[in-house]
């Protein structure tokens, strides 16, 4: 006899998310190479990564981290809210987790920018006066924050295409795959940070 | 087959789980402060490992998912792991 | 033939009209044959690239190239054979197109992705072959790019380099498709220890394809970081290791040779049974050893690395592993030919096709431990001992299953069937030509012949002279296959739903398929491979 088997226009919300999860593994493998680079480096130069780390901002590095923190937060919230049916928690949660994010993006311009003025960028010559565990040092900052980053932005553009779906109720209580997919998007990019900071500005 | 049983994180839970994280993070800037030579490595790991638990589990929900999606988390973590320690192989004996 | 009911796949109509049916087609079906004539259409191109080296090598000497010309050919031909043929090949044409067949559903789990995934692949084949035109003249780096020549070299190396991230890219979002898919899409009462074993080799080499490929695609990368802004990592001039390149080019490409090779086994593992009228041999430990294949094959990269400076503990670790992952390999080798002891053999070009596979995978499999243990390693690594070692299981291995594949497949695709006949010569002209252009290479390369190299001593002559003779012969074997597959599309015979009397859930249902695949969702009650003579129900 035959079954009938769930045949749905959308992909129904358990497939979607094993999706984004497996995903997300990729995400981690993506920046895994750049971790086993900064492994490789940090036991090789310990001293000299201890030196540049000391170059960084760690007051602005936990700002990042507060912001990130509490935009996991208020996006899970949001979903929740979503589950709940209250919309416009949802809206405004959203919105929330979008400006710290911007605000994260903010900090790392001026961080990088104050960077710049001090002529610490790849393939500088201040940087080629400095020792090689340093050079290497910055070479992973910005190579490792630089790609968070756009992974950021790609989070953010994913939030806001997320909150016009909302407002148009093409995502609601029983309908919010998108939703919880960009959540966990958001989360990985949280995640990321979460190693990123100590290892980049706390190994002083 | 359709889930209707799901589980909804309160505000609340939520916000104690940012709290708790908060606190974490302000413990290992704080660490930096201490002099506690390699163990400060050791330490801010330890954190950071904590709290990526933490996000996975209650903000990833990783906690009321299905048990093949927590082995294969877990799995993807300690297989990195394998390849750092794997490749250490070559240069801490060379 | 096909129901009233439902039109086959190849006529259908839907939203979009004419070439546009196809070209934004999201069924899996048309996927997979979009992927296999842009396979096809690579493939010759590479090969011919082959062809011209073996020409320039059948004397010592200048014979109709000039050096860089040669470095040039090698580095092309190995760019897309292995980023554009090898690694996508299976799991895109015959993946796409027989999984969800095989484990009873309607469609991939993503198929928007999947047509995403195809848009993808051609983007990267067709950047790779730009790269060879634009710029600063086609990459000489050979398809490796280690570090430092790949930074220095004043060619186009970063279009070939994002022409393979964005291949990896594609190769994520297949693998990542095939996954969900198997997860959730499977027919009812398909449980994991009732799917068959292509859909099994598939879901293995779908998770390296998820954890290996990322790790290219940062490594890729972080080359083109080094040539645009001198990053450092590999620099030993500014503190970083060159070798790191090869760790991490390596922790990608070897566990890619098992996306290569695993859905290939997986496709020979459903010929057995059906060209021996018999159930597999060992169900069980062909789902066990595919895993394994895939986790093991995870550990043993150091081997491609051996004479670059790593630790003994590091060599010592790479060639025990080595050793290792070769086991479950030869697990599959005793249950496939056990699946054929005793079995109703009807000697069909798939089954020739799959008897030459274990025969040519095991040369190089056995060569493969020659190069796994460190004293050989060091007389044979870099010479075209590994060329032909690595052709023997590349080639012989996943092409000769590709073969197989197609010769399977081909009826329940088109609904007609090619001319046995041809199909055996063209067979004969492959297995004889491949041989007599591989196996000399063995030879001399043990004795001293270096690969990647234009021109040699005039004592590995013979040697190279056989070996081009052989390219021309396999290059005619395989236009022969082409073409007799070409014709039988228009004008074979008419084939039934089941040809070859499979018990697979592909071979239930109309040659070729019906849109929707199945007019009813089966439910699955046993075990696969049932050919009703013992009652199995598990």
């Amino acid at each position: 006899m035959a079954v009938h088997q769930i045949h749905t226009e959308h992909t129904d919300s358990e497939t979607g998310k094993l999706g984004m999860w497996i995903f997300l593994f990729t995400e981690l493998f993506l920046f895994g190479g750049l971790f086993l680079v900064y492994a490789i480096f940090r036991a090789k130069y310990s001293a000299e990564f201890h030196v540049a780390a000391g170059e960084l901002n760690a007051f602005i590095g936990a700002m990042n981290t507060v912001f990130l923190l509490v935009s996991s937060m208020t996006v899970a919230m949001a979903l929740a809210a979503m589950q709940k049916g209250d919309r416009l928690l949802t809206l405004f949660l959203l919105t929330v987790t979008i400006i710290l994010a911007a605000l994260f993006i903010l900090n790392k311009y001026f961080e990088w920018s104050h960077k710049f003025e001090f002529g610490i960028y790849p393939g500088s010559p201040v940087l080629k006066n400095m020792s090689h565990g340093e050079l290497l040092f910055f070479g992973l900052y910005y190579m490792m924050t630089g790609l968070h980053a756009l992974h950021v932005l790609i989070g953010m553009v994913l939030l806001s295409i997320t909150i016009v779906r909302v407002r148009a109720r093409r995502i609601n209580s029983t309908r919010y795959l998108m939703l919880e997919n960009s959540a966990l998007y958001w989360h990985l990019v949280d995640l990321i940070w979460i190693f990123l900071f100590p290892l980049l500005y706390l190994i002083t | 087959m359709k889930h209707d049983e799901k589980h909804i994180s309160s505000y609340s839970s939520l916000a104690v789980v940012l709290v708790i994280l908060l606190a974490l993070t302000t413990i290992s800037v704080l660490a930096t402060g201490f002099h506690l030579g390699p163990f400060t490595v050791v330490l801010a790991l330890v954190i950071a490992c904590t709290k990526v638990f933490i996000v996975l589990t209650q903000f990833m929900h990783l906690r009321f998912e299905n048990l093949f999606l927590r082995l294969a988390v877990t799995g993807v973590f300690v297989l990195f792991a394998l390849v750092v320690i794997i490749t250490f192989v070559d240069y801490y004996f060379r | 033939m096909a129901s009233e009911t439902q039109v086959s796949y190849l006529e259908y109509q839907g939203r979009h009209k004419g070439i546009w049916s196809w070209l934004l087609s999201t069924d899996h079906k048309r996927i997979g044959l979009m992927y296999l004539y842009a396979v096809i259409v690579f493939f010759f191109i590479a090969a011919i690239l082959g062809v011209l080296m073996r020409i320039e090598l059948i004397a010592p000497g200048r014979t109709i190239m000039e050096p860089q010309t040669y470095n040039g050919l090698f580095t092309i031909h190995g760019i897309i054979m292995i980023f554009v043929i090898v690694i996508p090949g299976l799991a895109t044409v015959f993946g796409n197109f027989f999984l969800p067949l095989l484990i009873g559903a309607k469609d991939v789990a993503f198929p928007r992705l999947n047509l995403f995934s195809w848009y993808l692949y051609i983007t990267g084949a067709l950047l790779g072959v730009l790269s060879q035109f634009l710029g600063d003249g086609p990459p000489d780096t050979g398809w490796t790019f280690y570090v430092p020549y790949s930074v220095e070299s004043s060619t186009s190396v970063i279009w070939a380099l994002t022409a393979a991230v964005i291949l990896g890219f594609s190769s994520i979002l297949t693998g990542l498709n095939f996954i969900v898919t198997i997860h959730r899409m499977r027919a009812p009462g398909m449980k994991w220890m009732r799917m068959p074993l292509f859909p099994w080799a598939i879901y293995a080499t779908a998770w390296i394809q998820i954890l290996a490929t990322p790790i290219i695609g940062i490594t890729l990368l972080m080359v083109i970081a080094e040539r645009v802004l001198n990053i450092g990592f590999f620099d030993p001039a500014l503190g970083g290791d060159p070798v790191l390149f090869q760790h991490l080019f390596w922790i990608y490409s070897h566990p890619a040779v098992y996306i290569m090779i695993l859905p290939a086994m997986g496709v020979v593992t459903e010929i057995f049974p059906t060209f021996s009228q018999k159930p597999v041999f060992g169900y069980g430990a062909i789902v066990l050893s595919s895993l394994a294949i895939a986790f093991v094959g995870y550990f043993v990269w150091g081997h491609h690395m051996f004479t670059a400076g790593m630790s003994y503990s590091a060599r010592w670790f790479f060639s025990f592993l080595t050793f290792i992952v070769a086991i479950p390999s030869a697990i599959k080798v005793f249950n496939w030919i056990s699946t054929m002891y005793g079995g109703s053999i009807d000697l069909k070009p798939p089954l020739l096709y799959a008897i030459s596979f274990i025969f040519l995978f095991m040369i190089g499999g056995f060569t493969g431990l020659v190069l796994g243990s460190l004293a050989t390693n060091i007389q044979a690594h870099d010479t075209a001992f590994v060329v032909a070692h690595f052709h023997y299981i590349i080639f012989g291995g996943m092409g000769f299953a590709f073969f197989a594949a197609i010769h399977y497949w081909f009826p329940k695709m088109y609904g007609r069937m090619y001319n046995n006949k041809v199909a055996n010569i063209a067979w004969g002209f492959n297995f004889v030509g491949f041989n007599l252009l591989y196996f000399p290479l063995f030879i001399i390369g043990l004795q001293g012949m270096p690969r990647r190299a234009y021109d040699y001593l005039p004592q590995f002559h013979t040697g190279h002279f056989l070996s081009t003779i052989g390219a021309f012969i396999l290059f005619a074997g395989l236009v022969l296959m082409v073409i007799n597959l070409m014709v039988a599309r228009r004008r074979g015979a008419i084939a039934p739903a089941n040809p070859w009397h499979g018990v697979t859930l592909e071979w239930t249902i109309p040659s070729p398929p019906p849109h929707e695949n199945f007019e009813e969702i089966p439910e699955i009650t046993r075990r696969p491979y049932f050919f009703g003579k013992k009652e199995e129900t598990k």
